[in-house]
């Protein structure tokens, strides 16, 4: 089981950005009145923010990057290491982080590389992150993380177009040797690829002539074999169970005592899942903070954009033991846990 | 655990349905309040109160409540 600590490394900021453009889905037309309502009351989702035919999560990361970096002072030249977590990237190759390194100004001298993971991607991207500056001695680094989902679901399928919205994130982190350790659990079932997949496009399935054809699934499920699968039922059993025991696996094996622990932020799956796993938890309630009412299902990017939407107040500047849970597409999880976390920078922008 | 049971706890999973009106050869796709939402909250009370953690196909290929409470049984 893949847990470990990992030492001399701390998180400085965080900024999450958002399109501007709102969409509601109590205006969609893709269900009945009813059946919205039912949904927002079991999803939590109410609005959504999407971006516009011109911009993609490499946009929204590069302006959240640019507001870290001059809320931070940062000079460009020291930053080290910048890793992008996505699975909308601007190209099949070469890597967006290399797009973005040259975008944003950064020295020559930088590592970038792109982590295509989803709603885990944001613990794990930090894990990578760390062990790397860690390991290496480097001592700025930042992590991108989100995605344009919107870019690849279907305007007809009402199990994915409500759910996910669009979002960016730039998180900044320093070597420090006075930083508190960070613990991690990540792990892995591949056995569930399927419930979460874009089946063509890859070199497994190439785009062919078949791939736009539109096939309606049930009523109200109509996509192309280039859109996004969602099977629900699945990934629910999958994140109720996996979720808790990532989080009582990492607990247990480092001997860290829940009540100790100021916020546990997860992933923002879906209200409905996310409450029975804050449930089987026994966490108390105003630990937890949200976004998807306003935000959605943002995939790697529901870390970040719940930490600067609603604990800003909370946490800036103060020391804040944090707990950060992602799961789903892979199948594919993580649980960490941050003590004394002391951010100085965390914002939220729209473009 | 027996079926009789299993239907009681099915007031956790249904808000508007009798559940005196069901028995373990109802059809659960029959039931006016029965939609992919609801599925959820089946897997959430087949977790909760079984430890079972019920499939996106245990579910497609069942057909009455008791087609359900024989796959708990199976997996438990």
């Amino acid at each position: 089981m893949a847990t470990f600590s990992i030492k001399n490394i701390a998180i400085k900021g965080i900024s999450g950005c958002v399109p501007k453009k709102k969409s509601l889905n109590r205006d969609l037309t893709l269900m009945s009145i009813e059946e919205i309502e039912k949904f927002i009351d079991a999803t939590g989702v109410e609005e959504r923010r999407v971006v516009d035919e011109n911009s993609c999560t490499s946009d929204l990361c590069f302006y959240a990057a640019e507001k870290l970096i001059s809320d931070l002072k940062w000079d460009k030249e020291e930053i080290e290491i910048l890793v992008f977590v996505s699975q909308t990237a601007d190209y099949i190759l070469p890597v967006t982080s290399a797009i973005l390194q040259d975008r944003l100004g950064l020295s020559k001298e930088c590592i970038a590389f792109d982590v295509p993971l989803g709603c885990s991607g944001y613990v794990y991207g930090i894990s990578i992150i760390s062990s790397m500056m860690n390991a290496t001695g480097l001592k700025k680094g930042l992590l991108l993380a989100g995605d344009t989902i919107s870019k690849i679901v279907s305007n007809n399928d009402k199990s994915t177009l409500p759910l996910f919205g669009d979002a960016g994130s730039a998180t900044a982190f320093e070597y420090d040797i006075n930083a508190d350790k960070m613990y991690f659990e990540l792990g892995t079932d591949g056995g569930g690829k399927d419930t979460i997949i874009v089946k063509d496009g890859g070199s497994r399935n190439k785009t062919n002539e078949n791939s736009f054809e539109y096939i309606e699934y049930e009523k109200g499920i109509k996509r192309n074999s280039c859109q996004l699968v969602l099977e629900g039922m699945d990934v629910f059993s999958f994140g109720i169970s996996q979720a808790p025991k990532s989080i009582n696996t990492l607990l247990e094996k480092f001997e860290l005592e829940k009540d100790t622990i100021d916020f546990f932020v997860f992933h923002q799956a879906n209200l409905m899942m996310n409450k029975m796993i804050v449930k089987k938890l026994k966490l108390p309630n105003e630990k937890v903070p949200y976004s998807l009412k306003n935000f959605g299902n943002t995939s790697s990017a529901t870390i970040p954009i719940t930490i600067v939407s609603e604990l800003k107040e909370k946490v800036l500047n103060k020391e804040a033991n944090i707990l950060m849970c992602g799961f789903g597409v892979g199948l594919s999880w993580g649980s960490m846990l941050i003590n004394k976390c002391k951010m100085e920078s965390l914002n939220l922008i729209e473009i | 655990m027996n079926v009789l049971n299993f239907i009681e706890k099915w007031t956790n999973v249904f808000e508007d349905t009798d559940i005196s009106t069901l028995t373990p050869e109802t059809a659960f796709r029959d039931i006016e309040e029965w939609d992919s939402l609801t599925a959820l909250s089946l897997i959430a009370m087949v977790d909760e109160e079984y430890s079972v953690k019920l499939t996106g196909e245990d579910i497609k290929s069942s057909v009455t409540l008791n087609d359900i409470f024989e796959i708990i049984k199976n997996k438990k």
